[in-house]
């Protein structure tokens, strides 16, 4: 595996399963009594939040602490880190202090690739969340937690099919999943507004409805992500009410799905608006697994890129 | 002061000694032989680059650039004359400002320095700039721009076309709707999809440019679209220039030689605005150039200081410097690609864009009597791109590495050797 997680485009297919198998693995471990595992001891992982997102983070962190990392949090959001100035000085710090890995999440797309490339740090570089770029972290836990309930796609998601619906322009979710999904296998429709759907998505791997409806019937997974109420003030969609009538997923269209098909949605959720409370709450969703998977997909993104060592052959010595 | 260039080529092919003396071109022939001898054997002699679209920095931002500097770069690029935009602190929009730039290019001496005038008081699109003090003052001001900014409202740009008329003006247009281009950071297509980086669709140049025509043929004025980068904006000035239109247009070196798929690594080097566009942008602005609808290429030159560009992409500056690679560039791009001849070449680079701008001393037909503005390519020459080598105070060029065809040996200002084997000599006042 690669020094860094930039991207989803850093994987290849193999390599993904990879990450997701020792996530397995790593999920046997947690459900015994030892749910700690001294993989990374001595190791620094720093969490290097740019922006606000305390869910990523207590994930990464969690994570790291369970491969018995010593974690830091720099939140750089509201220090004296501003905008523009600081990424290399931050990064020369952490450097200085001796980070083995430091994962970024940052409000310019990019940014991780930046500091990966830049030589102003040498630790491991993962991306948990660029602007609207890419959020790779967050598609290899969908994929795990796909493939957790859909053991028919163990080895490919070969014949998966998979709608993601909802702000497709501004959103690194969307970007990081699609990449993901259709490298193993899956067939993926976007849905969305035209407003709220990249000009040169004609290039991605993918099909393009602007009706929710005509899909909901043709999928396994029904990926709903978080639409922002901002987007509304520059015209992408004249009103909330509107965007979730086409778009939100409420009972009328959680009911006509195909009866394994599972919803998820990364959260944080806007309840009312892209995803009703029946539908969030739904034994369909499965958007608390998405959560505890994070932190198993994590340890084992940190695992692969700092550790090395077969996971199987540590545990039992 | 006298000298013999001796056994130079010139564009046609003939080889000849030209003797210069006093500043001008006195004498064109074989065996010629007076004052110091200068050996152009192998290499080509033209008319002096004229660049009408360069940023200098100063006043204001002189940790990027200065008058000095820029100068230095352009002589090291073969370029005599160029234009400083007005996007200066304070902005070049009183004849003040505009004074200072052209005083402190007469006393650095390497090349001529001809300030351009902002359209708008502090470039801010509201209200004219005072054009006519501009014009009237000893740096004589021709080109107006607000060029980093567009002169958006519809109105105060057909004012300020009707207005320069008065003394022959031009005004230069930045071509970008602000209202399609809001936070844009690169060129709205495949890449931007991808990269998630908000996109500067074409059409928000396309827009203005062919508002802007409409109101020259309208108005009757002089128009020139700086820095086109669009297929359908090579489109819409050959339209315009179809219906007979004033309209003159503009293409830089980078846009003839790179295309947005560069920025996939986020590198910041390659931000710059207008951006940079598809390989099929790239095709028609070489075919508009070598067929003349592009009428002239135009430097962009901006300097900017490392802190500017080592960031984020979100954060970094826009902008590449470009005097000094310019010439190699659209020889790389045109003359390597059989698209134009050298003569043409002289045309888009020299003689066009003195004569949009009446600067009456440069890019002229080499004869006797002509002001001795001129440069010397060893047109053999391949030179890789070491940015430590730059004239210019900023290193922000997007061709580091790159291995370029065509190397300025020589540059003559006024009669006086500025560049010599492609070391800057002899800056100061002209006596």
């Amino acid at each position: 595996m690669n020094k860094h997680l930039l991207s989803i485009n850093d994987l290849s297919a193999e390599e993904a399963f990879e990450i997701l198998n020792t996530a397995s693995e790593l999920a046997k471990i947690s459900d015994g009594p030892m749910k700690k595992l001294p993989t990374l001891r001595g190791r620094t992982v720093v969490n290097l939040f740019f922006e606000d997102s305390t869910r990523t983070r207590i994930s990464f962190e969690s994570a790291a602490k369970r491969l018995s990392a010593d974690v830091i949090n720099f939140s750089a959001k509201g220090s004296s880190v501003s905008k523009g100035e600081s990424l290399k000085d931050t990064a020369q710090t952490l450097q200085a202090m001796g980070a083995d890995a430091v994962v970024i999440r940052h409000g310019a797309s990019g940014a991780a690739q930046r500091l990966a490339d830049s030589g102003w740090i040498s630790a491991s570089v993962i991306n948990a969340g660029d602007g609207t770029h890419e959020h790779p972290t967050q598609a290899l836990l969908d994929a795990y937690t796909i493939r957790s309930k859909f053991p028919q796609f163990n080895q490919s998601f070969d014949g998966l099919r998979v709608a993601i619906v909802g702000d497709i322009l501004h959103s690194r979710v969307a970007r990081s999943n699609v990449l993901l999904l259709t490298k193993l296998g899956a067939s993926v429709t976007l849905v969305a507004p035209p407003t709220l759907i990249p000009v040169g998505v004609a290039d991605w791997k993918v099909k393009v409805s602007y009706d929710l409806d005509s899909v909901l019937k043709e999928v396994d997974v029904l990926m709903m992500l978080r639409v922002q109420s901002e987007r509304m003030a520059n015209s992408f969609f004249p009103s909330e009410r509107e965007y979730s009538r086409g778009y939100g997923l409420d009972i009328t269209r959680l009911n006509s799905l195909s009866k394994n098909a599972i919803v998820m949605h990364p959260g944080p959720m806007n309840r009312g608006l892209e995803i009703s409370a029946e539908s969030a709450d739904s034994h369909k969703s499965v958007v608390l697994d998405q959560v505890s998977n994070g932190v198993l997909v994590r340890m084992a993104v940190l695992y692969q890129l700092l550790g090395g060592a077969t996971l199987t052959g540590e545990v039992s010595a | 002061m006298e000298f013999t260039i001796t056994n130079a080529r010139l564009i046609d092919d003939q080889v000849v000694d030209v003797i210069v003396s006093n500043g001008v071109i006195s004498e064109i022939g074989n065996g010629l032989n007076k004052g110091e001898k200068i050996n152009a054997a192998k290499n080509l002699l033209i008319p002096g680059l004229v660049d009408l679209h360069t940023h200098l920095r100063e006043p204001g931002r002189e940790d990027s650039e200065t008058v000095a500097t820029g100068s230095m770069a352009a002589a090291k690029g073969g370029f005599t004359a160029i234009s400083a935009m007005a996007n200066t602190f304070p902005v070049a929009d009183t004849a003040g400002v505009v004074e200072q730039v052209y005083r402190l290019g007469q006393e650095a001496g390497f090349c001529d320095v001809f300030p351009i005038g902002a359209v708008t008081q502090g470039l801010a699109g509201k209200s004219l700039a005072e054009l006519g003090a501009m014009a009237n003052s000893k740096a004589r001001v021709r080109i107006f721009s607000d060029d980093g900014k567009c002169v958006s409202d519809p109105l105060l740009m057909r004012r300020a076309l009707e207005y320069v008329k008065t003394f022959n003006g031009i005004i230069a247009q930045h071509a970008q709707e602000p209202a399609l281009t809001v936070d844009s950071q690169m060129n709205e297509g495949i890449v931007s999809s991808k990269l998630g980086l908000v996109g500067w669709p074409a059409v928000a140049e396309e827009a203005i440019i062919a508002r802007d025509i409409l109101l020259a043929e309208h108005v009757g004025s002089r128009l020139h679209i700086c820095h086109l980068t669009t297929a359908g904006g090579v489109d819409l000035v050959r339209f315009a220039k179809s219906r007979g239109i004033n309209v003159t247009a503009e293409v830089t070196p980078h846009h003839l030689l790179l295309t947005d798929d560069l920025v996939t690594n986020y590198d910041s080097v390659y931000k710059v605005n207008p951006p940079l566009r598809t390989g099929k942008d790239v095709l028609a602005l070489r075919k508009g150039l070598a067929d003349g609808t592009i009428d002239i290429v135009g430097t962009d030159h901006a300097p900017h200081p490392t802190e500017d560009k080592d960031c984020e992409w979100q954060s970094a500056a826009f902008g590449m410097v470009g005097l000094e690679t310019a010439l190699s560039v659209v020889v790389k791009a045109m003359i390597e690609t059989k698209m134009m001849s050298w003569a043409d070449l002289v045309d888009r680079m020299s003689i066009a864009p003195a004569k949009i701008a009446g600067y009456l001393h440069h890019g002229q037909i080499l004869k006797v009597g002509a002001t001795a503005n001129l440069t010397i390519i060893d047109t053999n020459a391949n030179w890789i791109v070491d940015r430590n080598r730059l004239a210019s105070k900023s290193k922000n060029t997007p061709f580091e590495g790159m291995q370029l065809p065509s190397r300025v040996v020589h540059t003559f200002l006024n009669g006086k050797q500025v560049l010599s084997n492609g070391e800057i000599v002899n800056g100061g006042a002209v006596e």
